[in-house]
């Protein structure tokens, strides 16, 4: 049988290579995903673990939990427990580490990394053994800095140079004292850090007097095991803990591989669905060759070959169609995972370097996937080939499947798509987590429920098209009727288009309207002409505040001061805002009570105050982070939302309890309300700092519309190769098709049709079965992103579907373009046909 | 079974072109006609000759069968003057149309406009009607079918109540009578049949030939057919012989014996020589 088998699969090459090109690309994409995944990971690790090299045991606070009344905080790592740990037998010295956000400009005044991997910290003493310096000296006192080497060629600083530096708000111009190597892990990753001398670094990350980490060097022969004991034996245990350098690496080593396994994780749901798209092609192929071949499986059997052999035979087939796909496909994905690397690497971020990995499980795990799920595919079309019976070897037609199986397959699908229907719609009426694993059965079941009724859909929809092919005349006549000729091939072919543009579509629609109701709430809440805040979401200096309330323009501004605070034995953030001026910037809907904010007097949204069975004129007390108490009274209650939410009071009651306020955004009014010039006034007064963001309404619809961009397209080019499957699978259906009715194309060029024709006939049946799937992507999309959103919804209140018809319409041009790129080739080999041997008979 | 008047021309073997009238028309004009129509395939050693200077002239409302064994160049001849196949030098024109000159597209709408066929395996699309597939050469073209016409081809070969089948829905013989209806309905100067009884039985194959030489005899239709069967060439007006490539003998007026008679003596030379 291996022999009949191996000869099919040669004998059928051309047949076959739209398959294997189509389980080759999901192979690809699998072993890409790993090999990049691997290689990157593999090479972060090495790296990260480099920058523990002068790390023996570290010291850090052990956090203290929120108990009582009181508020959890980090015990502080003070200069005496610095100097007793480098006292401990076996340390040889101790480095103090201080670390923050430190916004670097380059010379256009532009943040450099992107404000998320901005780092700054102390260089330690006259020589920090971390940071090897290339040029320059060590920097010392408030007007000098250290940079990163990388960040220093990219932005063309020199030692000499001025730097623009922002940490919490205000603008640093120190000189650049010395440049220096390390290896940082959030550096080799395309981050900057900038180094100032202890004393600074301290006093401007808010940290006078004390330390993040205590980093402890072990004297030549003791080891980090014997240096941690005796650590931890003259460290107070209660208020510290220790861990040793290679635990470190370890952990970080994990916690890189967790996150990139994440990513891997992301990747192959993705490479999966290509798969999963990949499989109606191979089940269609392989359908088709065994109908064209019924006469000599026929045989077979007359011969004497079991019905078990005949399935064997064709499994043998996929097997080693399989296995040529997966190889190919392992291949071609090594290259892409190497690729994927200089790619990022020209896109601006830094990958550290290392070899590419392509473990044994890479290999394995392409090779086993490619080869199953060929083989899992065929194995239907593979039975069907045995219940072949051996007179059909004789006569010339063999009987098509029974009507009977058309009527269980159309009842089994209307049972799956009323009941996905129905799982999904009682999903949308409850409430946020408890909706999500219903919805997702209930759109499995619809899904599985439509793929098997498209082949009854197809009829009434294809006909639907009628008039509009109409107009192309009998070319379009003989398309549509050729379209619902098989329509189970039709329905495999379209369902393969139908996966892809359901995600598309669904995933648009999901994100359209959540977009418009982020937005919503984002500017719906607040009466603020202007939002202030960090770049990288991190809080603002108190300073900035008081800037911009001294400017002339403003008429009303508040900073957001987040803080932490014990009610009741529970923790409850307290947003502390200027009170008099509050009422004027935010519009939020007040339940019970006023919007009064001074003194003693607070504001709490509905949930926070239902909670704690708080009304207008309730009273209670607050646990302040430094330990102190105070009698509060409910003025009123709100609605909260996303934005703003929780206690609201006055800072002059706050302020007092914090020893480092900070502030999360600061509300601006201005006289002259939003505009250009106003803003160019604020940016001015806040020191032209490139880490401080001043935001209208308009530019914060515009930087949540960017992030939804973000994320959908990245979701669309992951997609595309489903789609791009789906591709192949047109391709191949129409190839095949036109294969099989070789005989009629050549009457219809005897009898007069024309090249142009025949080609049109084809490209309109591609167009057709293309368009339907299509339709029936979009539209599923459309029900999964409505019902998604309502899920989602029940939890927003602002929450409204926004119907993308533009982006559908463009779907569907897509779809559409799709049809005519797939008939390209096939409509090209149908029009070339020899006449003659196509309609020779037999 | 009706046949024409025994009569039989034997003219010299390579100038078979005659201008004798037949069944009284006087002024018979060419339909289509070839002139040293040669056709090779290959070159040097591999080289085949599948016809080798051929003449032959079809006249207007005339049948003409073509004759020969396998391998004879029949088929090839028939291709090669019906537009479907092309030739490697000589001549042929439909009409007044010189085919060597035209280009695909051309040939194409002449095929469309000037020629009906009729096909050994009928040839018919599964997805359309009985009537769509004979309106289909019109349908190609864009023009509306000359109804009073099309009734009469439909009643001709007796088809009316069977207008609303798909061809998988009627029998071989019926099928057939679709296609001879598809090949007249649009009127061509020239019908060519490549073994239009082939696959049918006796009995249908005897309904089809005789709607060919109704159409032939009552519409002044002009009829082609290849066939092997001598009882088949025996509905037609004229015999035509070919072997080797070439035209050998001419037969007027045949009957099934004098065709049968005619093949024998070229089996015998074959043996002999």
């Amino acid at each position: 049988m291996f022999r009949t088998a191996l000869r099919n699969v040669l004998a059928h090459k051309a047949r076959l290579l739209m398959t294997v090109l189509a389980v080759m690309l999901g192979v690809a994409f699998v072993s890409g995903t790993l090999v990049f995944t691997n290689t990157l990971s593999n090479a972060l690790q090495n790296s990260s673990a480099k920058g523990f090299d002068q790390v023996d045991v570290a010291v850090e606070a052990k956090y203290q939990e929120s108990k009582g009344d009181q508020v959890g905080k980090s015990p502080e790592l003070t200069q005496a427990l610095l100097a007793k740990s480098e006292q401990v037998p076996g340390a040889a010295s101790a480095i103090g580490v201080v670390s923050g956000f430190t916004a670097i400009a380059d010379k256009d005044g532009k943040l450099i990394g992107g404000g998320f991997q901005s780092q700054g910290g102390n260089y330690w003493e006259a020589k920090d053994p971390r940071y090897p310096l290339v040029s320059g000296h060590a920097p010392s006192g408030a007007n000098e800095v250290a940079i990163d080497s990388e960040t220093a060629e990219r932005a063309g600083y020199k030692v000499g140079d001025t730097v623009r530096l922002s940490i919490d708000g205000p603008v640093l111009k120190p000189t650049v004292a010395g440049i220096f190597t390390t290896d940082d892990g959030n550096v080799a990753a395309g981050g900057s850090l900038a180094l100032f001398d202890t004393a600074t670094a301290q006093s401007l990350f808010g940290k006078a007097g004390t330390y993040d980490e205590i980093d402890v060097k072990a004297a030549a022969g003791t080891s980090q095991a014997t240096l941690k004991a005796a650590l931890d034996k003259a460290l107070p245990a209660d208020t510290v803990e220790t861990t040793t350098g290679k635990q470190l690496a370890d952990d970080q080593a994990e916690m890189i591989s967790s996150s990139m396994s994440g990513l891997k994780q992301g990747l192959l749901v993705f490479a999966g669905i290509a798969l999963f798209v990949g499989t109606f092609i191979i089940a269609n192929t392989f359908t088709m060759l065994i109908a064209q071949r019924t006469k000599e499986l026929a045989l077979l059997r007359a011969v004497g070959a079991s019905r078990k052999q005949v399935t064997r035979s064709v499994l043998i087939e996929a097997f080693v169609v399989g296995a040529v796909a997966a190889v190919t496909g392992l291949v071609a994905g090594i290259g892409i995972g190497a690729g994927l690397k200089s790619l990022i690497g020209m896109l601006g971020a830094t990958v550290p370097d290392g070899p590419l990995v392509i473990t044994p499980g890479t290999v394995g795990t392409a090779l086993a996937v490619g080869i199953l799920i060929t083989m899992l595919a065929a194995w239907l079309p593979g039975r069907r080939a045995a219940k072949i019976p051996p007179v059909a070897a004789m006569s010339s037609v063999h009987a098509a499947a029974t009507t009977k199986s058309l009527v269980l397959r159309n009842t089994l699908g209307a049972l799956f798509s009323g009941a996905g229907i129905a799982v999904v719609l009682a999903a949308t009426s409850m409430s946020g987590s408890d909706g999500q694993a219903p919805m997702g059965i209930g759109a499995v079941l619809l899904i599985i429920g439509v793929f098997i009724l498209t082949p009854l859909l197809s009829r009434p929809l294809i006909a639907a098209a009628a008039p509009f092919m109409r107009v192309f005349g009998i070319s379009g006549k003989l398309a549509r009727q050729n379209s619902v000729r098989n329509p189970r091939r039709t329905a495999a072919t379209a369902s393969a288009l139908m996966i892809g543009l359901t995600l598309i579509t669904g995933m648009t629609v999901m994100a359209g309207s959540l977009q418009k109701s982020i937005d919503k709430m984002a500017s719906s809440a607040i009466k603020a002409d202007y939002v202030v805040s960090m770049a990288n979401g991190n809080s603002l200096s108190p300073d900035v505040a008081e800037k911009v309330a001294k400017l002339d323009d403003v008429t009303a501004s508040s900073p957001l001061r987040n803080a932490p605070s014990r009610i009741g034995g529970k923790t409850e953030y307290l947003t502390g805002v200027t009170g008099s001026t509050i009422g004027e910037l935010t519009d939020l809907t007040v339940d019970s009570g006023a919007f009064k904010v001074g003194g003693s007097q607070v504001v709490v949204d509905d949930d926070t105050a239902k909670s704690h069975g708080w009304k207008a004129g309730s009273r209670f007390t607050v646990n302040y982070e430094d330990g102190k108490k105070q009698q509060l009274t409910v003025a009123g209650v709100y609605e909260g939302n996303e934005m703003i939410q929780g206690i609201i009071l006055d800072n002059a009651a706050l302020s007092p309890h914090e020893t480092d306020p900070a502030d999360m955004q600061v509300m601006v009014k201005t006289s002259d309300g939003a505009s250009s010039a106003t803003k160019d006034k604020l940016e001015k007064a806040l020191g032209s700092n490139p880490a401080i963001k001043v935001q209208d309404k308009k530019d914060l619809s515009n930087e949540i519309a960017q992030m939804f961009t973000l994320v959908l397209n990245m979701l669309y080019g992951l997609l595309a190769m489903a789609v791009l499957v789906a591709v192949l699978g047109v391709i191949n259906t129409l190839a095949m098709s036109v294969f099989e009715r070789s005989q009629e194309i050549g009457m219809l060029r005897a009898i007069g049709l024309d090249r142009k024709g025949i080609k049109r006939m084809v490209r309109l049946e591609s167009l057709v079965i293309s368009l339907f799937g299509g339709v029936l992507g979009i539209g599923l999309g459309v029900f999964f992103g409505w019902a998604a959103g309502e899920l989602v919804g029940s939890s927003m209140a602002t929450y409204e579907l926004v119907m993308p018809w533009a982006r559908m319409a463009v779907f569907l041009l897509l779809a559409a373009t799709v049809g005519v790129l797939a008939a390209l080739w096939p409509a090209r080999r149908a029009a070339r046909l020899n006449m003659l041997t196509a309609i020779k008979s037999e | 079974m009706e046949h024409a008047p025994f009569k039989t021309s034997f003219r010299e073997e390579f100038h078979p072109v005659t201008t004798t009238p037949v069944a009284g028309r006087a002024t018979a004009t060419m339909a289509a006609r070839a002139t040293d129509l040669s056709k090779i395939y290959g070159q040097g050693e591999t080289q085949v000759v599948a016809l080798d200077r051929v003449s032959v002239e079809f006249r207007q409302a005339e049948f003409t069968a073509i004759m020969g064994p396998s391998g004879s160049g029949k088929s090839t001849l028939m291709h090669c003057v019906a537009g479907l196949d092309t030739f490697s030098s000589g001549s042929v024109r439909i009409g007044e149309t010189e085919l060597g000159s035209l280009k695909d597209k051309q040939l194409t709408k002449l095929r469309r406009d000037k020629i009906g066929f009729i096909f050994q395996a009928f040839n018919l699309l599964p997805t359309l009607t009985a009537l769509e597939n004979i309106t289909l050469p019109m349908d190609i073209a864009g023009r509306k079918p000359d109804k009073q016409w099309l009734d009469s081809v439909i009643a001709m070969v007796g088809l009316a109540d069977r207008l609303g089948h798909r061809p998988a829905q009627l029998s071989g013989g019926q099928q057939q009578r679709v296609a001879v209806a598809r090949a007249l309905a649009s009127r061509p100067d020239i019908i060519f049949g490549d073994e239009p009884t082939g696959n049918l039985d006796s009995r249908s194959g005897a309904e089809v030939l005789g709607f060919l030489r109704n159409s032939v005899r009552e519409l002044g239709q002009t009829v082609v057919m290849v066939t092997h069967d001598p009882v088949a060439a025996a509905y037609a007006d004229r015999v035509i012989f070919l072997a080797d490539g070439r035209i050998v003998d001419e037969v007027y007026g045949p009957t099934a014996d004098s065709v049968l008679d005619r093949m024998k003596q070229f089996d015998a030379k074959g043996r002999t020589s």
